[in-house]
């Protein structure tokens, strides 16, 4: 008896996976005991053929249910035809800043700080690069304040000047050019430079009026003397 | 039984459904046709849909009621979802379960949109209670026909996981997947389906003695 009422759990589990049994779906191990279990009880190999006959009839119902029309496959096809056409627009498209994020994201930070340090190299060179064709084409006309070869090496009449602090480079420059003056040295100690007033010796009268009249320009010039 | 969700879950599209894959080179070929289908390859679409349409379609068929225009529309949204999501397929499941799992979340929502007395009136079209002439079908002496009678009589719900288990051939765990109910929940109620089944060819005048 309590044998009986042990078994009867065991075979209710077995009975529900019969439907499973009969489809080839069970594991390994369950449709062993399964197998087991209907080699030794008549009637659970009796209630299997029920179940073999429901799966048959299950089948051969499904099997009368027909096959989709080839609008499905038409409208499957075409739909993904369509995207397919939305996808090549949305790459003819180009978004560089999202390439270059995309990019980035790929590489590793070794990689990626290589490139970087390889980036600033080229920026450095490209800056040098730029300056030096902007100052080979501006020749003579660009030089630093404190630079010039010729005119200190030259001869003529000089000056010592003092800016005004309040003049810019331009006013500076524009004083420069009106008075066809060069720098020749300079900033000295107080800020003065030495200027060339002009490429041949002058008289002391000479170059004292030439003097003179830079003075007037207030603007640019705080002290203006003769030098040698 | 509970169909009602407002969006569509990303469990269809992503979620493994923990079932052994189908051990034979079908099984394997399946993963690799959406491997392809991921790459944008529109003739691996092809032949995963020609091995696989029928059945969805079937599938759908029964669950919508027998309206094949709309199982028709069903597939093939189905199948764009494949297109659209097969990077998101994860191997340990079996394409054709997934395929079931889109398909039924599809076929629930589009029955849920229709209007209610359009249901009815589709259902009650498709359904044929062999209770209503049992002297005649018991006359044609055909148990086959009548058990076939009596499976289109079963409620939605065990004619689904009748179908799944026996047409669909799905194990315990894959029915699971696909119905989202616990793997006790599914050998319950394929017994329930089954009684269910008993009795109704009772009615028709078959008694197999079981339950």
């Amino acid at each position: 008896m309590i044998a009986s009422r042990d078994k009867a759990p065991e075979r209710e589990d077995i009975e529900a996976l019969l439907p499973w049994h009969a489809a080839g779906t069970l594991s390994r191990r369950d449709a062993d005991r399964v197998e087991q279990a209907l080699a030794q009880d008549a009637e659970l190999a009796r209630r299997f053929e029920l179940v073999r006959e429901e799966m048959a009839e299950t089948i051969h119902l499904n099997e009368t249910l027909g096959a989709p029309s080839t609008r499905a496959a038409q409208r499957l096809f075409d739909a993904i035809d369509a995207e397919d056409a939305s996808k090549q627009r949305r790459t003819l498209s180009f978004d560089l800043t999202a390439w270059v994020v995309g990019f980035m994201s790929q590489l590793s930070p070794r990689t990626l700080a290589w490139a970087s340090a390889a980036a600033v190299v080229a920026l450095v060179l490209q800056a040098g690069l730029l300056a030096g064709l902007f100052v080979s084409q501006r020749g003579a006309t660009y030089q630093t304040a404190s630079y010039g070869e010729a005119a200190t090496t030259a001869t003529g009449a000089f000056a010592l000047v003092r800016f005004n602090p309040s003049a810019t480079a331009a006013t500076i420059t524009t004083f420069l050019d009106t008075h066809k003056a060069l720098i020749a040295d300079g900033p000295r100690a107080g800020g003065v430079y030495r200027i060339r007033v002009a490429a041949e010796n002058l008289s002391k009268d000479e170059l004292a009026r030439r003097i003179g009249g830079m003075a007037e320009d207030k603007n640019v010039v705080a002290f203006i003397v003769p030098a040698n | 039984m509970t169909y009602v969700t407002d969006n569509e879950p990303d469990w269809l599209l992503a979620r493994p459904i923990h079932e052994p894959t189908v051990g034979g080179m079908q099984a394997t070929s399946d993963e690799a046709l959406i491997s392809r289908i991921a790459t944008g390859d529109r003739l691996a679409m092809q032949v995963l849909y020609a091995r696989h349409h029928v059945r969805v379609y079937r599938f759908v068929l029964r669950l919508v009621g027998g309206n094949a225009a709309v199982a028709e529309d069903l597939i093939s949204d189905v199948f764009l979802d494949v297109w659209r999501q097969a990077g998101k397929f994860e191997a340990r499941s079996a394409a054709s379960t997934w395929l079931l799992a889109i398909a039924r979340f599809k076929a629930l929502s589009a029955m849920r949109r229709k209007p209610e007395e359009e249901l009815d009136e589709e259902t009650a079209g498709a359904i044929e209670d062999p209770a209503d002439d049992p002297e005649v079908t018991a006359q044609k002496k055909d148990k086959g026909e009548i058990l076939r009678k009596c499976l289109t009589a079963l409620s939605p719900e065990h004619r689904e996981i009748i179908d799944l288990v026996y047409y669909h051939e799905k194990s315990v765990e894959e029915v699971a997947g696909i119905v989202g109910i616990p793997e006790a929940t599914v050998k319950t109620r394929m017994f329930y389906a089954r009684k269910k089944l008993s009795e109704l060819l009772k009615a028709a005048g078959v008694d197999r003695g079981w339950p």
